[in-house]
């Protein structure tokens, strides 16, 4: 190990010490490393004994990514992950100075690491990806990406890095399309919703994106199959071969988790080959519980409060198909800060309508009255606006005190709340997910 | 009226929501006022529907009949039209536009000589300038409706926006590569006193000629900036209607969260 790369990992390890005791962020042990020598990726993940699986796309990292772990630990290997969602590459080199010796072993089979589009090609250049799991293509933060075709371009860019095998979605012709530009030899695998369940993946995807010419590709590579089951809750995966994985029930509610669910067992099988065993893979599927804040259940002195990630129109979309068909009282926090996304003018193309009924108890956040005049145009009736985080989870949870509760809440807003309901309730501390 | 089944009168191609519409304690009755936005599908990436939903609510809260039309590329232009929509897109969506947008050209340079109010933003903003001059040095000529002319630029302005305008203080935000500078004698939109602008040095923001305004903002712009709403509509009901009649719309949200942008951006 060069001395370079020990020097890294001790300084990022002294900060990650630092940043623990004082129950910072993940990030910044991860900047402190990678500054010091910016190949320690590559000195570290590069030697993986079956290799580096990147797991990218706009929608569905964190879960997708936490199911596939727990795929292949039920296998039997032992899996290096990021596992907090903190998906730049300095997020990855934190998780990595937990796990990972002075000399720079990690003690794992392989990698699976969640990234955003574009660390996702900062990463790419210091480790090849042996393999890649695409899941889908969004408007999202376009203040950062500023072009969904440019987010597409730079997955395609990650696609032909990889240099043993992807698994697309067939149903995102952004994704699908990546396959013509693979290298040679690269194994091809997909995942789909089965045509029994095609006309619901509009409520998924970006319809005005989207052009009629563009086809589902022909499937004749086989792929993992979503059937979901008659009750909406249980789902089973049909692999290519006649084989199913399930009928299985998530942890985590809806359509977009059951797709996540197949994009993790197509990307397992893929991995594991004729190791793969579907008795353990949908044991796997029914126990890994929702990460962190997406659709994650807290126990409230015994009533049920839901905290829901909402990011961009699609996840935002999706959360709403999930929940909104069971109304309770609702707040919604929405920040504007750099994670969060800054421009919110994506929550104009998201449709409210579901919230009607019922109303929305609180709108809170920095853009709370943005927010607020957002549902006015969508004639959803809004309670009180209170900007303030702290006062207004304190006002929601007396409010509605022993009834079962929900928050959609933006990246930071979600962190905050999550912070002061875990002192509140006991919840585990972010970093240390119990289930991982 | 052409015989396109979407043109019927009252066909509404986005239908108010029924709640929204009964907000509205007044009777519809001051007459229809027909908006059409352009590309809805191509030109729409920053929730610029938002602008057209807002319009449409805030017709029908001031008791005006609104009829959308949402006009596709290569569809029958609508038989009436009342104030044109317009937002921004990818590179791809305006390749996907501009052969319609030819077709439509002199149509809609007439309309906006004739005083038809229009709100073009960030990429048709730029279309419906003089030209766009890509990164390469490529002239592509728009419509000439505003006196602008557009560079393609490496670095993108990104960011909140607070403008001062005819219409008061406007909030908003841009994200465009694009450089934009004004022709002689091209007014503006609007002022910077928050962001970058047209081309984040001399001071301006967006294009305005007669009832036309261009500009870079998203947010949407229309449902924080409730008097540029209003300042748009009252122009196309007095062409629809010969009068505007306005009701009292409780705008509190509205103005909170244009206050509350104002306040945290200009300190």
């Amino acid at each position: 190990m060069r001395p370079r790369t020990t020097a890294a990992l001790a300084a990022g390890k002294a900060a990650r010490l630092v940043s623990r005791l004082r129950g910072g962020g993940s990030a910044l042990p991860g900047l402190v490393a990678e500054r010091i020598d910016p190949g320690l990726l590559a000195h570290t993940l590069g030697s993986m004994p079956r290799g580096v699986v990147v797991v990218s796309g706009t929608n569905g990292k964190t879960t997708t990514t936490k199911m596939l772990v727990a795929l292949l630990r039920a296998h039997g290997l032992r899996v290096f992950t990021n596992p907090t969602g903190s998906n730049f590459t300095r997020g990855v080199i934190s998780a990595l100075l937990g796990e990972v010796g002075l000399r720079g072993r990690v003690d794992a089979d392989l990698a699976v690491v969640e990234l955003d589009e574009a660390h996702a090609l900062h990463f790419a250049a210091q480790v090849a990806p042996t393999h890649a799991l695409l899941l889908n293509v969004a408007r999202d933060q376009l203040d950062r990406f500023a072009e969904i075709d440019h987010t597409a371009r730079l997955l395609t860019t990650l696609g032909q890095a990889t240099t043993g095998g992807v698994v697309l979605n067939a149903d995102d012709s952004f994704i699908s399309r990546i396959r013509e530009h693979l290298q040679p030899g690269v194994e091809v695998g997909w995942f789909a919703v089965d045509p029994s369940v095609a006309d619901r993946l509009p409520e998924l995807q970006e319809a005005d994106v989207r052009f009629a010419e563009e086809e589902r590709p022909d499937l004749t590579e086989g792929a993992a199959l979503l059937l979901p089951a008659e009750d909406g809750r249980a789902c089973t995966v049909r692999l290519p071969g006649g084989s199913d994985v399930g009928p299985v029930t998530l942890r985590q509610r809806g359509l977009a988790a059951m797709i996540n669910a197949t994009a993790a067992t197509a990307m397992a099988r893929q991995l594991l080959g004729e190791s793969f065993a579907v008795d353990a893979a949908a044991h796997a599927l029914a126990t890994v519980t929702p990460p962190f804040g997406r659709g994650e259940v807290i126990d409230v002195g015994g009533v049920p409060l839901e905290l829901v990630l909402v990011k961009n129109p699609a996840g935002f979309t999706v959360a709403l198909g999930t929940y909104g068909t069971e109304p309770v009282a609702t707040m919604i926090a929405i920040n504007d800060n750099y994670a969060d996304g800054r421009d919110v003018s994506w929550l104009y193309d998201v449709s409210f309508e579901s919230l009607r009924e019922r109303g929305v108890a609180l709108t809170s956040g920095v853009r709370a009255w943005d927010m607020a005049l957002r549902l006015r145009y969508d004639g959803v009736e809004v309670g009180e606006v209170e900007t303030d985080l702290d006062r207004a989870l304190d006002r929601f949870l007396a409010l509605h005190e022993g009834e079962p509760m929900r928050v959609f809440t933006s990246y930071t807003a979600m962190m905050h709340l999550r912070r002061r309901l875990a002192d509140r309730f006991g919840l585990a501390r972010f970093g240390e997910d119990p289930a991982a | 009226m052409s015989s396109h089944p979407a043109d019927g009168p009252g066909d509404v191609d986005t239908p108010l929501p029924a709640d929204v519409a009964a907000l509205a304690d007044v009777p519809a009755d001051k007459g229809e006022v027909h908006l059409v936005h352009l590309y809805p599908r191509e030109m729409s990436i920053y929730g610029d529907l938002g602008n057209t939903r807002c319009l449409a609510s805030r017709l029908r809260w001031h008791g005006y009949r609104p009829v959308v039309h949402n006009h596709h590329p290569g569809a029958p232009w609508p038989g009436r039209v009342d104030l044109v929509l317009g937002g921004g897109g990818q590179d791809s969506g305006q390749l996907r536009v501009q052969e319609d947008l030819a077709a439509q050209a002199d149509r809609l340079r007439e309309l906006a000589a004739g005083g038809v109010p229009m709100l073009m933003i960030c990429g048709m903003y730029q279309l419906f300038g003089k030209a766009f001059i890509t990164a390469e040095g490529h002239r592509l000529p728009g419509l000439g409706v505003l006196d602008v002319t557009t560079r393609g630029n490496a670095t993108r302005m990104i960011g909140p926006v607070v403008l001062d305008t005819d219409f008061g203080a406007v909030v908003g935000y841009e994200n465009h590569s694009g450089a934009t500078v004004l022709g002689e004698g091209q007014a503006p939109f609007g002022r910077v006193r928050h962001g970058h602008g047209n081309d984040g040095s001399d001071g301006t923001e967006g294009a305005r000629t007669g009832n036309v305004i261009g500009s870079y903002l998203h947010g949407p712009i229309l449902p924080a900036n409730p008097d540029l709403a209003d300042g748009l509509l009252e122009a196309a009901a007095r062409r629809a209607t010969g009068d505007w009649a306005p009701a009292q719309i409780d705008d509190t949200l509205a103005r909170q969260a244009h206050g509350h942008q104002v306040r945290r951006l200009l300190g």
